[in-house]
């Protein structure tokens, strides 16, 4: 094991009351690897990865980051170790401005103070294309610019693993190819990422292995063109008409 | 283009170093305030030192940090109560009066494990359940006899004249103090995570927010804040009838101050603090129709003026006298 996975989860069983949306899920992550989650609707992507960030204590499973257990640790003693996330549903710190929502990322979760809290808040900003909203408040912002401040907040905690979810739903053909070369330059940097997204001619564009969930479980992984290729995913997710 | 641009993360500006100055300067010459008050004003200005304590407590703890407590009578009573135990026990009377906000601060720390546990609606009824149990408990103690209550009998043995000096200094030291305090905390990186967790709970954990922790921190502070007026209010009035003191009209206060002056600005619920200690000094004697009066303005006021007096004027103008906030100022432009 010479460069062992960053994040490995084992046997992850997520329950809500009798429901069960993750169920029994092994799920790895190297370092500097990009992998991308697609799946139908309900097939609990999100689930999964509010299980690895610790939003969620799974019912059964465990979660290791760089080898230790951190299953019971909480969202934010995981994120302060590296592991940052965005939200499907963009949560913004409505009252407070944009600069001000990622200065809260940059001293908590990157344990960062004055000066050099603001430097890497708006570094941040400016990677994001953000930075000229810095003053806004954040509830002004329409949904393309929340999307944007969830990844620049996330990259605010100087991760090591970044979650994305759903971030590229929605952008234009332009858009999408500015997200993609900000999440190259993140790859660059050495940080690993879980992308859950449906927009795959965006996704392919940087993962290098694909996971299909349906139903809770993981029905096809690999190398992204096999995945893709796999009955079981045409048949539970791509649907007949698409290649 | 961006680039290039130098960037500054702006705190203070002209107008809020002005306003700071200014404020430094009416507090001395407050501080100089029995000498030239007369006894009546001096007693009044006293009760406004401890407005403005109860009004920062509550836009610290609701304003602030999210959570709307219906209860904080409880430790506006529990700090009185405290004094009054501590007294009894043979500690020096200020020294009691001192070391009760201290105590009713610990004791909230327990409570907090409980308390934050709640959420919303569930919080604020807890608080106000909290509250009565408090006050019900406080009956029991022999030392009070129930409803009858008693008096913080140690403070007759000085002279009304002294007694009246020193209630107003001790006032407006610990106003400046809390206030002080809550401007400190609210301008450290911890005053961002609150506010961070009162806008989305789940976000500020997952950027690295430790949420129960920075709640808890700000609970305490009000707590023992809401007490020190409590010891504070106890030292003006030397009786001590529990009804009075763990009754929720403290609280309505508080709402009706923060309210009327602008939630979750700085400078809003000190300018509500005189508002409303300036109804109370026309209107006050007007016994029913002062509170139905106070009831129909705060009303109107979370109507037609929903952020309050100062709300309303930073959204409009910008303005900010003791800055809490970040601006980001763009190489020679203007803060946008
Ligand atoms: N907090 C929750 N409580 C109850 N059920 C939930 C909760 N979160 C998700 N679920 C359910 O779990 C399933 C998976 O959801 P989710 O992980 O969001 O799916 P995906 O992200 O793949 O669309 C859905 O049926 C959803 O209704
Ligand atoms: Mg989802």
């Amino acid at each position: 094991m010479a460069e062992p996975d960053v994040l490995v989860a084992t046997g992850i069983v997520k329950r809500f009351n009798a429901f069960v949306a993750v169920a029994d899920v092994d799920f790895r992550l190297g370092r500097d690897e990009a992998v991308g989650i697609v799946g139908p609707n309900g097939a609990g992507k999100t689930t999964l990865l509010n299980v690895l960030a610790g939003t969620y204590a799974p019912s059964a499973g465990t979660v290791h980051f760089n080898g230790t257990d951190v299953t019971g640790l909480d969202a934010a003693s995981r994120n302060r170790l590296g592991i940052a996330r965005t939200h499907q549903v963009p949560r913004p710190f409505a009252n407070m401005t944009v600069f001000e929502n990622v200065f809260v990322a940059a001293s908590m979760g990157g344990e960062l103070a004055g000066a050099r809290a603001y430097d890497a808040a708006i570094e941040s900003l400016r990677l994001c294309g953000m930075l000229e909203l810095g003053n806004r408040r954040a509830e002004t912002l329409g949904l393309l610019d929340r999307k944007g401040l969830e990844l620049a907040r996330a990259l605010a905690t100087d991760p090591k693993v970044l979650l994305l979810d759903e971030i590229g739903a929605g952008l234009t053909d332009a858009e999408a190819g500015e997200l993609v070369a900000i999440i190259r330059g993140l790859r660059e940097r050495g940080i690993a990422i879980v992308w859950i997204e449906h927009v795959l001619h965006v996704l392919l564009q940087i993962v290098e292995r694909l996971v299909c969930m349906d139903a809770g479980a993981i029905i096809a992984e690999g190398a992204p063109d096999d995945v893709l290729a796999n009955p079981a995913v045409i048949d539970a997710y791509l649907g007949s008409g698409v290649t | 283009m961006t680039q290039a641009q130098p960037i500054v993360v702006q705190r203070w500006n002209v107008l809020s170093i002005a306003a700071v100055t200014s404020l430094v300067a009416l507090l001395v010459a407050l501080a100089f305030g029995p000498t030239y008050l007369g006894p009546n004003l001096t007693d009044r200005i006293t009760t406004l030192f401890i407005y403005v304590i109860l009004a920062a407590m509550w836009n610290a703890l609701a304003g602030y940090a999210g959570l709307v407590s219906v209860g904080q009578q409880a430790f506006f009573g529990l700090g009185a109560y405290a004094a009054i135990r501590l007294s009894n026990a043979g500690i020096n009377v200020y020294l009691a009066l001192a070391l009760a906000p201290l105590i009713v601060g610990a004791a909230s720390f327990p409570l907090s494990a409980l308390a934050l546990r709640l959420r919303g609606g569930e919080f604020a009824i807890g608080m106000w359940v909290f509250a009565e149990l408090a006050h019900l408990s406080v009956n029991l103690d022999g030392l009070v006899q129930g409803e009858t209550g008693t008096s913080l009998i140690a403070l007759s043995a000085f002279a009304p004249d002294v007694r009246r000096a020193c209630n107003y200094w001790i006032a407006l030291a610990l106003m400046t103090a809390l206030v002080g305090l809550v401007f400190v905390l609210l301008r450290s990186r911890t005053g961002a995570a609150i506010q961070a967790i009162r806008d989305n709970e789940e976000a500020a954990a997952s950027v690295g927010v430790r949420v129960f922790a920075t709640k808890r921190l700000i609970f305490v502070l009000a707590a023992a804040g809401c007490a020190a007026a409590g010891s504070l209010t106890l030292s003006t009035l030397i009786s001590f009838q529990p009804k009075t003191y763990f009754s929720v009209q403290w609280t309505a206060y508080m709402i009706f101050m923060t309210l009327v002056g602008g939630l979750g600005t700085f400078e809003g619920p000190i300018i509500g603090a005189v508002i409303f200690f300036v109804i109370e000094t026309i209107f006050g004697a007007s016994g029913v129709w002062y509170l139905v009066g106070l009831g129909a303005s705060a009303l109107l006021f979370s109507l037609f003026l929903p952020r309050g007096i100062w709300g309303t004027l930073t959204d409009r103008f910008g303005i900010h006298l003791m800055p809490v906030g970040y601006r980001l100022r763009f190489g020679s432009g203007e803060p946008r």
